[in-house]
């Protein structure tokens, strides 16, 4: 068989705007776009009954198909029934949110939420690995200052080391002087002693000189001690610090996302 | 023929009945109540009866044909009742009466809102009638009719009550559907330019002497218009966005049978239209993507509703699956699980609403220790549960083992492909049954979830999760029932397989339908 063009390109031009129409997001456009696509339909369906005709009485000659038309008059009954319902549809809508858009189905709105829930781990991530470095730092610092320390006290040790051993030549020096001079063993020993008993000033200094460095080293440590308990200290004050601005920026973070939470989708995941 | 009455003319009752029983109510409007559900499942329940009567008729005589109007057969437009038809209209009065009782049981607790009531039942019923039409029609443009009858009265139930949630879906969904009828009807015009007929007898006869290509151009524009009714993958997006907003009855019963509507209608296209094309590996290549698709979406999912779609689009994939392979075993198979998955699907979907109704809520995240306040119910949604991921001996299970022989026995390496992803897809349905089941029924109550629960006038104190309200008696009783239905078919394994054989074996043969419309006239 073969078909009027005219006819049937109004159809493709119909259908084809129709069907245009359907994507848009405004319900009333949709509706229109629904109402195009169904008379472009409708008339494919004329259009495919063949050519125009007499009327269908048994015995007219030429008569039209008046299959075609009795389908086409059902879909447009139905057409408009299905309007009518969508046009109930968009008021509806108005009336509840105020718009006729066609809202995002629930998998897209999910899909994004997970989105942005990645974002919000990755910037909870950053955080945590922002606070790991700085502890790692801190730790640094601090093993930093203990090496300095203990190289100070190593220092310190020798000093004092030495001017043991200072003290001890200077000891030695006096006694080989005096057995230079021709003084026997027992001799010396008393002169020592009565050195000890008349508190030789020169030896006692000496004693005296140790027992004060051996003093102060021990000051000193207490010093060192109390000063690394500081620093411990403070270094966690920060740590603490950290962690709280932490926590705050992360709750901060979720509080965002709870009001972007959609409720229907409450409970999932 | 020396039946007392002809059994022809019973063929037209289940679509008439319900729509007479329509309009009734809508003339009655809010008012006597008990009168309305009386008409209600009276009318269902003969709707139910005459099916059996036709299929036990078509069983033995072959397919039943009425002429609506006197007008014989390639003229007038005929209802034709075969094997296939009666035997998936006896499972949907069946389901469908179950639904009626439950909703109507429902609604007599609630005593609330009258006026909606008053429309509940009309477009159920005007929906019961179109379904039943599609199963029934004889006619391409006749089945285009059932369907718009069917999807008007889903459109209504689907917004029911008009909030923003429905009317949101509802948008989604009726787009949808009309995208899909302006697609039927486009291949319609060009099935009647080219054949001059719309009648599936003759067109069965007609297409054969037409070109390859108008063939194809026709066949897949119906199978797109069918496949957007069914869910199948690529167009399937729509469905678990706007099942899960609707009243429970209703989500189920769109559950159960508006899909399957869908899935028949290709069913027939495949088998009495165009048997034997090419399409069948381009249904095979659909049947994976959707079974694995809806699947992953199920697990993904923490509503028991959503969770549910998912599945729902994932089961069709093996009914596609059943028919792409287009032998008689295949379509046994799909024929077989189309009945078990009716009857399944609603009985999780009605299950899920009693569980709403008691708790407030289908997220599995706040429901918890149901297994210990209601018992019943989870046992109600525990046995379809398992017999929807296929464990043995249930229904699920013989169903997919008759496709998956169906599959091996083809032999080539695309169905046994599918047979795999089958499997995958019944284990995965398990896992994310069992995850649902596990996390609202098994795990203990949460103290910290209190606040959440509706208010109640008897709570019982030890469970402030679960409690809101008592169901009524009847109401797990209707489910009850489903739920007893889909576990018959595996005690009625042997009569309901070797029926949807002999189905199968009468819908590829195409002659018995073929002769029975037409008759002399050929």
């Amino acid at each position: 068989m073969t078909i009027a063009l005219l006819p049937f390109l109004a159809c493709c031009v119909l259908i084809a705007t129709g069907a245009t129409l359907l994507l848009e997001r405004s319900l009333v456009r949709i509706l229109a776009g629904v109402i195009v696509l169904g008379n472009g339909v409708n008339l494919l369906i004329v259009t495919a009954g063949g050519d125009a005709g007499g009327p269908p009485f048994v015995g007219t000659p030429g008569m039209a198909d008046p299959v075609p038309q009795a389908m086409v008059l059902t879909a447009i009954v139905i057409t408009l029934g299905v309007t009518a319902f969508l046009l109930a549809l968009v008021h509806r809508s108005w009336q509840l949110t105020g718009s006729d858009e066609v809202q995002d189905d629930t998998e897209d709105r999910r899909v994004r939420l997970r989105a942005r829930r990645g974002e919000l781990g990755d910037a909870v991530r950053a955080r945590r690995d922002a606070y790991r470095r700085l502890v790692v730092e801190q730790r640094a610092e601090l093993a930093n200052l203990e090496a300095e320390q203990a190289e100070r006290e190593r220092l310190e040790e020798a000093d004092l080391e030495r001017r043991i051993a200072r003290v001890h030549d200077e000891l030695e020096e006096w006694m080989r002087r005096l057995e230079q001079e021709g003084i026997s063993q027992e001799e010396l020993e008393q002169r020592l002693e009565e050195a000890g008993l008349r508190e030789d000033a020169a030896t006692m200094d000496n004693l005296q000189r140790i027992d004060e460095l051996r003093e102060e080293h021990s000051r000193g440590r207490e010093a060192q001690a109390a000063r690394e308990r500081a620093l411990r200290r403070k270094l966690k004050a920060r740590q603490r610090d950290a962690r709280r601005q932490m926590r705050a920026a992360i709750r901060e973070e979720r509080e965002r996302q709870a009001l972007a939470q959609d409720p229907e989708l409450e409970g999932d995941d | 023929m020396d039946a007392p009455i002809p059994l022809e003319s019973l063929v037209c009752v289940p679509v008439l009945l319900p729509l007479l029983a329509a309009g009734v109510k809508l003339a009655i409007g809010g008012r006597l109540r008990r009168l309305q559900s009386l008409i209600s499942l009276g009318t269902l329940g003969l709707s139910l009866a005459v099916a059996i009567v036709l299929m036990i008729a078509a069983d033995e005589r072959g397919p039943l044909v009425t002429e609506l109007g006197g007008w014989a057969a390639p003229i007038g437009i005929c209802l034709v009742a075969d094997r296939l038809s009666t035997l998936v209209l006896v499972v949907s009065s069946a389901v469908t009466l179950c639904v009626m009782a439950y909703s109507v049981v429902n609604a007599y607790d609630e005593q609330e809102h009258d006026a909606p009531m008053a429309i509940f039942h009309p477009a159920f019923l005007v929906m019961v009638a179109g379904v039943a039409d599609a199963f029934l029609s004889g006619d391409l443009f006749n089945l285009f009719v059932a369907f718009e009858l069917l999807l008007s009265g889903s459109y209504v139930l689907l917004t029911f009550g008009g909030t923003e949630s429905r009317i949101r879906a509802g948008a989604t969904y009726t787009l949808m559907a009309l995208a899909s009828s302006m697609l039927f009807l486009i291949a319609l015009a060009i099935s009647y330019g080219a054949t001059g007929t719309l009648s599936l007898a003759q067109l069965a006869e007609r297409f054969a002497t037409l070109p390859e290509q108008v063939k194809l151009l026709v066949e897949l524009t119906l199978l797109l218009a069918f496949g957007i009714k069914a869910a199948i993958f690529p167009m399937s997006a729509w469905l678990p966005d706007s099942y899960p907003t609707a009243p429970a009855p209703a989500t189920a019963v769109f559950a159960g049978l508006l899909t399957k509507v869908g899935v028949y209608s290709i069913i027939r296209l495949e088998a009495l239209l165009f048997p034997g094309g090419p399409v069948s590996t381009l249904l095979m290549w659909v049947a994976l993507a959707t079974m694995l698709a809806g699947v992953l979406g199920a697990v993904a999912q923490t509503d028991l509703k959503r969770m549910l779609s998912f599945t729902l689009v994932s089961h069709i994939g093996y009914m596609v699956f059943g028919v792409g392979l287009s032998t008689v075993a295949g379509m046994a198979g799909a024929i077989f699980y189309v009945v078990h998955h009716i009857t399944v699907q609603t009985s999780l979907f009605l299950v899920t609403g009693m569980i709403e109704r008691r708790t407030g809520t289908t997220s599995v995240t706040r429901l918890g220790g149901l297994m210990r306040a209601t018992p019943l119910i989870a046992v109600l949604f525990f046995v379809p549960a398992m017999n929807l991921s296929g464990i043995p001996p249930m229904s699920g299970f013989l169903g997919k083992l008759m496709l998956v022989q169906a599959g091996l026995a083809d032999g080539r390496w695309l169905p046994v492909t599918l047979v795999v992803a089958g499997l995958v897809t019944s284990l995965l349905t398990l896992y994310a049954v069992a995850k649902a089941w596990g996390k609202a029924f098994w795990r203990g109550p949460r103290g910290d979830r209190v606040g959440q629960v509706l208010e109640s006038e008897e709570n019982t104190g030890e469970d402030p999760t679960v409690t809101t309200a008592t169901l009524p008696v009847a109401l797990p009783l209707s489910v009850a029932a489903l739920v007893a239905l889909g576990l018959s078919f595996t005690v009625l394994a042997g009569p309901l397989s070797a029926l949807a054989e002999r189905a199968a074996t009468e819908l590829m043969a195409r002659e018995p339908y073929v002769t029975a419309v037409l008759g002399g006239t050929r």
